[in-house]
């Protein structure tokens, strides 16, 4: 007799839910549009142009591209020195090689004056199985302490696509957490609108209301279906952008809700949750809040669904949010 | 405006460089008095550099310092800063009146360089920065078609930098023959004479790619002569490793202990502008 096994997939593919339909590589497809229209563009990666969605590009515009190797220091060094003479560079790696292994180029070279570089990170999270190696679970803490930054975590391909084009129209440094491959389609492109800075509400609630940032608007909306289900009125927030943080929005739709579950793709600590805190300290509005994401701790191998369910990364882990928090409000 | 002529003149005037040398170690001997420490050291000894790059080699003009097609001059090193402000004050970017300022809170003429100061391509000293961001302008320029180059300063304790050696390996495999390494080799480094070798410089250059030249940073017409050579460099870029005397020019300062960081009494500075003034 075997057992049925899970294996984890390479590098992040397909973390589709299958109840969506999927885009393919929204990224490169909308970078492709991008340079279309301004010209300006020039892809870097450092050796993930394959796992970042890149490759439409160079195909599209081979001398516009740079593959600069495993070397992410040089990548964002290379892209500021780019901007620099005015190009607007997209440079692509992982979440954890971009912010661990670059920091110092990100914050100075970068940042620090507010050049023109658009970092492109994948495996946000627990996108992939690979350990804590290449799950960025800390980065948009630490993307959001640098000043002048903006950081923003994308829903889904409409979101990818749309941010593409807003961060390109933007002139200044910016950090996009990036979904690969087959990528969901979550959000209606007929009536979603990215701007920079600014939080959608997606469902308007009253008795619990979930603001989400990143994939975990996917598994929001399926909450929110749940708990309307149990006649427990939920509103879903998305929170895309983490820096500039739309605290007067979060604070509005808090106000309209009896408590707050928040959900986020990484560390609770530094994260949404706690920005959310935050907002509705500084807003005076006290509601009982309980967070969905990753607890202080590196998390293991596996296949990413099965660590996203053991870390409650899921709508089941945002309804038993909800319903925790509804019990914090009436006791 | 004044146009950037296409080409350097075609006979530098060793003299004349030398003289602006001399101008520019007496205005660093003018700034450093102000904190009574800093880095003199390392700007005396890369001025005779910086006045063959902004007074001979280097197609700009200071009165159009953002001219996309200028040629850009790259202080990787940003605690050197003294040395170019003294060669920006001699270009007549500052008045000469503001060098006593430097180190002083508000002044645009810091310890270390920030881009807000005009003339400044980049924020150095968060050392390894500069050659990977001079290797991005050498492609961004190329991609546009500008004739424009890059000299992009670093030391040799910056060779300890893993970032360096991304950068020197990135420059060779995209054949920038408009990229030049100016690698100032002074042997001292923040805890003092090298502490990690470094040697052999040039061959390490070699190995990564670069067509190298190898010369005394303090003989200014080995310098001229080897920026000259470096413009015909086809196909790959350019490194000079430069060996340079900390202190050059004023004796005292050359044969004090080989410091990062010197320091000067109150009372010294008439003696070692008296002594730089004596000297040929």
């Amino acid at each position: 007799m075997t057992t049925a096994r899970t294996y984890s997939k390479a590098m992040g593919v397909d973390e589709a839910l299958d109840a969506r339909p999927v885009v393919d590589a929204p990224f490169g497809t909308a970078l492709i549009d991008v340079q279309k229209h301004r010209g300006d563009i020039v892809g870097l990666t450092a050796d993930l142009g394959k796992y970042t969605d890149i490759l439409p590009f160079r195909d599209a515009y081979p001398d516009r591209f740079f593959n600069v190797g495993m070397a992410e220091q040089n990548l964002v060094a290379v892209a500021a020195g780019l901007a620099r003479t005015g190009t607007v560079p997209f440079a692509t790696t992982y979440g954890v090689f971009a912010t661990r292994r670059a920091y110092d180029f990100i914050a100075i070279a970068c940042a620090h004056s507010n050049v023109n570089v658009k970092i492109i990170a994948g495996l946000p999270g627990l996108t992939t199985g690979y350990g804590g190696t290449h799950q960025a679970i800390e980065d948009t803490a630490l993307m959001c302490m640098i000043p002048n930054l903006v950081v923003i975590d994308p829903c889904d391909a409409t979101d990818i696509s749309q941010i593409t084009h807003a961060i390109a129209d933007y002139d200044g440094p910016v950090y996009v957490r990036l979904l690969r491959g087959k990528v969901p389609r979550v959000l209606d492109p007929k009536t979603y609108s990215f701007v920079i800075g600014k939080a959608s509400v997606l469902r308007e609630g009253a008795d619990v209301g979930i603001i989400s940032t990143g994939l975990m608007t996917e598994h929001a909306i399926d909450a929110a279906n749940a708990l309307n289900a149990e006649d427990i009125s939920a509103g879903v927030l998305h929170t895309p952008t983490l820096k500039p943080f739309d605290a007067d929005s979060v604070a509005e739709f808090a106000s309209k809700h009896d408590a707050i579950v928040t959900a986020e793709n990484h560390v609770i600590t530094g994260g949404l949750a706690t920005q959310v805190r935050e907002a509705l300290y500084k807003a005076g509005i006290a509601r009982p809040l309980m967070p969905v994401g990753i607890a202080d701790t590196f998390v293991e191998l596996g296949a990413s669904p099965t660590l996203m369910v053991r870390s409650g990364l899921t709508s089941d882990g945002i309804v038993a949010q909800a319903h925790a928090a509804l019990r914090l409000k009436r006791s | 405006m004044t146009r950037i002529p296409n080409h350097p003149p075609a006979k530098a005037d060793i003299a004349a460089l030398k003289a602006r040398a001399k101008h520019m170690r007496n205005h660093m001997l003018v700034m450093a008095r102000g904190p009574g420490q800093g880095y003199i050291g390392q700007g005396l000894g890369i001025a005779d550099v910086l006045a063959a790059i902004y007074f001979h080699e280097l197609r700009w003009s200071p009165e159009n310092l953002t001219d996309p097609n200028r040629d850009r001059f790259l202080l990787s090193t940003g605690h050197y800063s003294i040395a170019l402000w003294a060669a920006l004050a001699e270009a007549g970017i500052f008045p000469l009146e503001e060098l006593p300022t430097y180190g002083a809170d508000d002044s645009r003429l810091q310890m270390s360089t920030l881009d807000t100061t005009p003339g400044v391509e980049i924020i150095g000293g968060s050392l390894g920065h500069g050659l990977g961001q001079g290797v991005g302008m050498a492609l961004g320029l190329r991609l546009q078609n500008s004739s424009a180059r890059i000299f992009c300063e670093l030391s040799d304790g910056e060779l300890q930098e893993g970032s360096t050696w991304e950068a020197a390996m990135a420059g060779s495999n995209f054949r920038l023959d408009n990229l030049v390494a100016l690698i100032d080799c002074n042997g001292i480094q923040a805890d003092g004479a090298i502490v990690i070798d470094i040697e052999p410089v040039a061959d390490k250059w070699r190995a990564f790619g670069w067509q190298v030249q190898e010369i005394d940073g303090n003989d200014m017409a080995a310098v001229v002569a080897a920026l000259e050579q470096a413009r015909a460099t086809e196909g790959r870029p350019h490194a000079i490793v430069l060996r340079t005397k900390p202190g050059k020019g004023v004796p005292t300062l050359e044969q004090r202990e080989k410091a990062h960081f010197v320091r000067v009494e109150p009372e010294e500075w008439d003696a070692l502008i008296l002594e730089l003034e004596g000297q040929p």
